[in-house]
């Protein structure tokens, strides 16, 4: 790995961040609503709206008015929120937080679940553990979130009562509170990851059971747990690296709805909020800061593979 | 056509697939003649009635037959999910074959400008999109499509690329075609069973989009029975009555499993290692 490498890795970020900056300004700019009229009311009157768009600056031209947000947005400053007033950086930053904390979260649960199934499956292949993880699979990828989100909270909280169907609570504040709260919304979000996840630790698995390396393992006369966990585990988790950085993407727009039902004020629920508000600078810092954290995951995930993996090198 | 109708039967998710596809046809064709009740027919007598003779499904919270109203909704679901992809492929294709064909500097601002479109996580691209255009089915689905174009676009150049060097398109070049005749007419038509499979698969994502939308209140609108508005408006009454919510559930489920399975089969039918 080479600096020219990481430093094209960066550059990359740099411009997806940017059209992603052009893309959510030209379509909130396109938004059929008048921010002045969204802050005052309809009813306010013509010279209350003139001056605030003066002092909003809707007048310049749409290119200085992009640069004047893009210059601000660099420094985390997005602009007061139309609905409550308050900045929109910080509030945004403070629900990204709550939003990683369950994506994390997703991420770990899936991997427990996900991998053992996988290597399971692959072990077993052509067996009853190969065919359930299969359904499992096809199972998983076929239930949109909301569809799983909903059946859940039915069953483990309105019908079992096991669960607290809605809210959030800080894990600062009362730990198992948190815990209770969030298993839920880790519960709906891992599992459409674990159908992705399995299918592809299964397959990888299977490459690395059928190499000449494995074979000379077991021909030395290793336990077959050893071969198992020490060198096949290793080399098929490899490419689940890059599969996981890509389930990020699924991960942030299923967050959306997940936080939107179970009712987490991370930052896809500012956004829901923000939309159905037509909250112009809320939506636009939303939907900046969820695509800059995918970009930036990708990218992590590339170095991660490449440092893991002593046989690429980049240059 | 029919051999590959063959070949797709031969594996067994292309068979459990088309099945599914058959019975899901039936109902966007037949669904308002097939209904047992007026969809929009309230009975207040027969509020939350569970599963049995009168509403095999049971009723919802205005006493409306839950069967007949997935059947009706089975309308304002696939085709607009179908057409989304449709849609999103067609655009993709085009932009990928154009971007392949042209090669060198434009290939690659076209290809990192759509890794960075790409970069925005698909549903929230999506929202956006509805909220500019407006809350509805017609929207909703043209944000869909505008959502699949990118993805599509990749892997339409991936295969463009190989088709590119073929010998026929070279011809084509020293004949002194234009641009868009070797791209529409040489190259497209070439590169469209892969795209194919891709957008099949696709279509059970746009099922769930599409559903999504709805569920989020930004696609389909309420008296409509969409699938996804269906499960928004029966979560408040899942107390009484689960049923209401668990059919257009499973509805949207088997829908994306169809076309997942189906996709499979057709990867497997078309594959041409397997000549069997």
């Amino acid at each position: 790995m080479s600096v020219s490498w990481l430093l094209r890795r960066l550059a990359l970020i740099l411009y997806t961040v940017f059209i992603v900056s052009v893309l959510v300004f030209g379509i909130t700019q396109a938004l059929p609503a008048d921010a002045a009229v969204t802050l005052l009311g309809e009813n306010a009157t013509a010279e209350a709206l003139n001056a605030i768009r003066e002092r909003l600056g809707l007048g310049d031209p749409i290119w200085w008015q992009y640069l004047r947000w893009v210059g601000h947005a660099a420094t985390g400053d997005f602009g007061l929120s139309m609905r409550t007033g308050q900045p929109v950086g910080p509030e945004m930053l403070t629900a990204l937080g709550r939003s990683l904390l369950l994506a994390v979260a997703a991420i770990l649960v899936m991997l427990v679940i996900a991998v053992p199934l996988g290597m399971l499956a692959a072990v077993r292949q052509g067996k009853a553990a190969d065919m359930a993880t299969g359904l499992i699979s096809y199972l998983g990828v076929s239930f949109p979130e909301f569809v799983t989100a909903t059946l859940l909270a039915m069953l483990l909280a309105d019908s079992l009562q096991w669960l607290p169907a809605t809210g959030y609570v800080s894990p600062l504040e009362d730990f198992g509170g948190a815990v209770r709260h969030l298993a839920l919304p880790v519960l709906t979000a891992s599992l459409i990851l674990v159908a992705h996840v399995a299918r592809m630790v299964r397959s990888e698995t299977l490459d690395v059971l059928h190499s000449d390396y494995i074979r000379a393992a077991r021909l030395k006369g290793l336990p077959e747990r050893t071969v198992l966990v020490r060198h096949a585990l290793r080399n098929a988790l490899l490419p689940v690296v890059t599969i996981v950085a890509l389930d990020v993407g699924y991960l942030l727009g299923g967050i959306i709805v997940i936080e939107e039902i179970f009712a987490i004020p991370g930052i896809g629920r500012q956004l829901m909020v923000a939309v159905t508000a037509r909250d112009l600078p809320s939506i636009q810092a939303g939907a900046l800061i969820m695509s800059a954290t995918y970009a930036v995951a990708n990218t992590l995930a590339d170095v991660a593979y490449a440092v893991l993996d002593k046989r690429i090198r980049y240059d | 056509m029919t051999d590959l109708l063959r070949r797709l039967m031969r594996t067994p998710q292309g068979a459990i697939g088309l099945i599914l596809l058959a019975v899901l046809a039936a109902a966007c064709l037949f669904g308002p003649w097939l209904a047992p009740h007026d969809p929009e027919k309230m009975d207040f007598l027969g509020r939350f009635r569970p599963l049995g003779a009168q509403n095999w499904f049971g009723a919802d919270q205005f006493g409306r037959d839950v069967l007949s109203r997935l059947l009706v909704g089975a309308r304002s679901t696939l085709p607009m999910a179908l057409a989304a992809t449709l849609l999103g492929t067609v655009a993709g294709a085009v932009v990928g074959t154009a971007s392949a064909y042209l090669g060198g500097r434009w290939d690659e601002a076209i290809m990192r400008t759509i890794d960075a479109v790409m970069a925005v996580p698909g549903l929230l691209l999506a929202l956006l999109l509805v909220s500019t255009l407006g809350n509805g089915a017609g929207n909703a689905m043209i944000a869909i499509a505008v959502t699949f174009a990118p993805g599509m676009a990749r892997v339409t150049r991936a295969v463009a690329l190989t088709v590119r060097g073929q010998d026929y398109v070279k011809s084509a070049t020293v004949r002194g075609e234009s641009a868009p005749w070797i791209i529409f007419r040489e190259m497209l038509p070439n590169v469209m069973a892969p795209v194919v499979i891709e957008a099949t698969i696709r279509v059970s994502f746009a099922v769930m989009l599409f559903a999504t939308l709805s569920f989020l209140g930004l696609g389909a609108q309420p008296p409509a029975s969409e699938w996804g508005l269906m499960v928004a408006e029966a979560r408040q009454y899942v107390h009484q009555a689960p049923w209401v919510l668990i059919a257009p559930s499973l509805a949207i489920a088997l829908t994306a499993i169809a076309f997942n399975l189906l996709g499979d089969g057709l990867r497997d039918a078309m594959n041409p290692r397997d000549e069997r």
